[in-house]
């Protein structure tokens, strides 16, 4: 008798738990399957290609290198959907709040004249500040007028690009750079790079205390049950005294910031020039990111490793043979459809949560008559 | 200069290009209105009209045959409207989320597959592929100002204000047009007077999607006569708000989508002058913000305590 008690049942919320982990494995597996079979119908040298795809991002330095360069924003829109959307606000303003990230700092590296340290610094906080900008505008539109932020947010998006377009061609466009981009930034403006051979800078180590920030703030404070509990149920935590607007705003303000630094870090490290000539898609990769991870921030380094690796594997592929990358847009939409899909491997959940149900039964009875 | 902006936007040929542009976004308008009365309101209608720009192409491309380009268009398009019913209705997805994967689908899919036809990236213009004639309607085109305004335009937009009737009729005059309101402001009270709720939202979806897809195959076969990647570039959005202002009954939805088509010519024409275009080209999205916040204080909803002032019909996105 003592074997069984011994080995604890687990709990519904426990199986849960573990279902919605499987829903997101097996949806990425589904994902790479279908990926795989387009290949193989595809190219004309489907070994190669497949080949190039999975392995090829590990063959060199630089590749590792290209994947951790292609993660590093990705942690701060991941983290920045993980806030808005723990809200159940489906505030797609990161993309834009990005991109305007990147003309913050832009202004603060060409403009200002600041130390090594403190100057990124600033530029990091201009552009957070230009990033909460653009998420503030849904927000605002929803909280004051009860606009839903889906489609404000989308037109925000286009709002955003026109601005940093505009302000970089005509207000800090450098003429002698030959085509449409700003004056180069400082050097003190710079993140260091911290692995030679590679592009890898400090912004992937920022992103990653930005990963860890959010997690504590989500899961650990008042504030982040706040957000989670008036994304659960709004009614209810306005009946139990949270003051509801206070906290939508708050999570969509945090969010927009740390898309916005996104973006700051991203142009501060990789280029020396802002030169994007639109959107950037980085806000809906961290869509794709905060859902893979479950909204939970502690998953986005994770979340962000396997994006970051299906890119870059997808660039070699389409670099040495003839797939080309938009497959990756396609594993994308496969796996945000099967991991939002509340009834993929439902019965299979259900028939786990009838077993638990019946162990519970049986050890209750077994209890009952000792 | 203000004169030349003035005597542009007072003329003939300006009035001509507000409806020109004004199609694709009533199409999705439309599309949208149908949509929202029957309760499956979705933002995958951008995928949508992308597919079938797409599909129209190819299918005109492949068959030299503008009937086979249009029912291509129409499949592709109605297959992402399907996709989106199977996923939310069926797999009980969120909506919102879904439209973000069939709109990235949409997006990488079309490129994808545009570079394994074509070898190229960007357009199409590799395909031979057709487009739908211009027509001169036989009076209207000899009153003076009002014929060079109304006559000689695409086919299809004249099939797009036939729509505005059309529409009108299904929603408010046919035995469907009631099913589907009705599973739109109750699903549970429909349900129980034996209407089957999930069949009418594919009904709905597949209505929605047809009309959209008339608005892609524009696109690509009237509007410009190639596809080009991205090509429909947020107007399956602005759709969703034209109806939304239009609070999803036919007329007011069409005059929304003529002031978007308004705003939208209007940075066409200042593209030329010497202001930034940048800040032109965002006329139409700042609109479309304005609109949304005049949407929303005449309909305000109730919410956390407020007040219900007006009635509400649709709930918008």
């Amino acid at each position: 008798m003592t074997k069984s008690i011994a080995k604890p049942i687990k709990t519904p919320k426990e199986v849960e738990r573990e279902f919605n982990l499987l829903r997101v494995l097996v949806g990425m597996a589904i994902a790479l399957f279908i990926a795989f079979l387009i290949i193989l119908l595809i190219s004309k040298t489907p070994l190669a290609a497949l080949e190039s795809f999975i392995i090829g991002p590990l063959t060199t330095l630089r590749r590792i290198g290209n994947i951790v360069e292609a993660m590093t924003p990705l942690l701060f829109t991941g983290v920045a959907v993980c806030f808005i959307f723990s809200a159940n606000q489906t505030n797609m303003a990161v993309e834009g709040g990005f991109l305007l990230g990147a003309l913050g700092a832009t202004i603060g590296a060409t403009v200002f004249h600041l130390p090594p340290v403190l100057h990124p610094l600033v530029c990091m906080l201009l552009g957070g500040l230009f990033g909460a900008f653009a998420c503030y505008v849904p927000a605002i539109l929803y909280v004051k007028f009860n606009s839903k932020p889906v489609v404000s947010s989308l037109m925000m998006n286009y709002i955003c690009m026109y601005i940093a377009l505009g302000i970089i061609n005509h207000v800090i466009r450098d003429p002698g750079a030959g085509f449409p981009a700003s004056y180069t930034f400082d050097e003190t403006a710079q993140l260091a790079r911290i692995l030679k051979g590679t592009h890898i800078h400090a912004g992937i180590l920022i992103g990653l205390a930005v990963a860890l920030f959010g997690y504590l703030y989500l899961y650990r404070s008042r504030r982040g049950y706040e957000i989670r509990m008036v994304g659960k149920n709004m009614n209810f935590a306005a009946y139990s005294g949270m003051p509801v607007n206070t906290v939508l705003m708050r999570s969509q303000l945090i969010g927009g910031f740390l898309a916005g630094m996104g973006g700051a870090v991203e142009v501060l490290g990789m280029y020396t020039r802002f030169q994007y000539q639109g959107l950037t898609g980085h806000g809906f990769d961290g869509i794709l990111v905060g859902i893979i991870a479950g909204y939970n921030p502690a998953m986005v380094p994770l979340a962000a490793l396997f994006l970051g690796y299906i890119r870059v594997g997808a660039d070699v592929m389409s670099r040495m043979n003839d797939i080309p990358i938009e497959l990756v847009s396609i594993i994308q939409s496969i796996i945000i459809v099967l991991v939002v899909a509340e009834r993929f491997l439902y019965k299979l959940k259900h028939r786990k949560l009838v077993e638990v149900a019946h162990k519970e039964l049986a050890r209750e009875e077994v209890a009952a008559h000792e | 200069m203000n004169n030349n902006i003035l005597s542009a936007i007072l003329s003939a040929e300006f009035a001509y290009s507000v409806i020109r542009v004004t199609t694709p976004l009533l199409f999705c308008a439309l599309a949208a209105l149908v949509c929202n009365r029957g309760g499956v309101l979705n933002i995958a209608f951008e995928g949508c009209m992308l597919t079938a720009a797409f599909c129209g192409v190819v299918g005109s491309a492949y068959s030299q045959s503008l009937f086979v380009g249009l029912l291509a268009g129409l499949a592709g398009g109605i297959g992402i409207m399907m996709l989106m019913g199977y996923f939310n209705l069926i797999l009980n997805a969120n909506v919102v989320l879904t439209g973000i994967a069939l709109n990235t689908f949409a997006s990488g899919g079309t490129v994808f597959a545009l570079y394994i036809l074509c070898n190229d990236k960007g357009l199409s213009t590799s395909l031979q592929s057709l487009a739908f004639p211009t027509v001169n309607i036989p009076l209207i085109q000899d009153i003076p100002m009002l014929g060079k305004i109304l006559s000689g335009h695409n086919v299809l937009t004249y099939v797009s204000f036939l729509f505005v009737f059309l529409v009108y009729l299904l929603i408010f005059k046919t035995p469907l047009g009631l099913r589907i309101r009705a599973v739109g402001e109750n699903p549970n009270a429909a349900s129980s007077v034996g209407i089957n709720v999930t069949k009418t939202k594919f009904i709905t979806l597949l209505i929605g999607g047809l009309i959209a897809s008339l608005g892609g195959v524009y696109m690509s076969m009237g509007y410009l006569t190639w596809f080009g990647r991205d090509m429909v570039a947020g107007r399956g959005f602005i759709g969703i708000a034209a109806q939304n202002l239009g609070n999803a009954a036919p007329v007011p939805t069409f005059v929304a989508a003529l002031f978007f088509g308004f705003a939208n010519a209007l940075s066409n024409v200042l593209q030329t002058q010497d202001i930034p275009s940048e800040a032109v080209q965002a006329i139409p999205y700042i609109a479309t913000l304005i609109g949304l916040i005049a949407y929303s204080s005449s309909t305000r909803k109730k919410r956390l305590g407020r007040k219900v002032p007006r009635r509400r019909i649709a709930d918008g996105l």
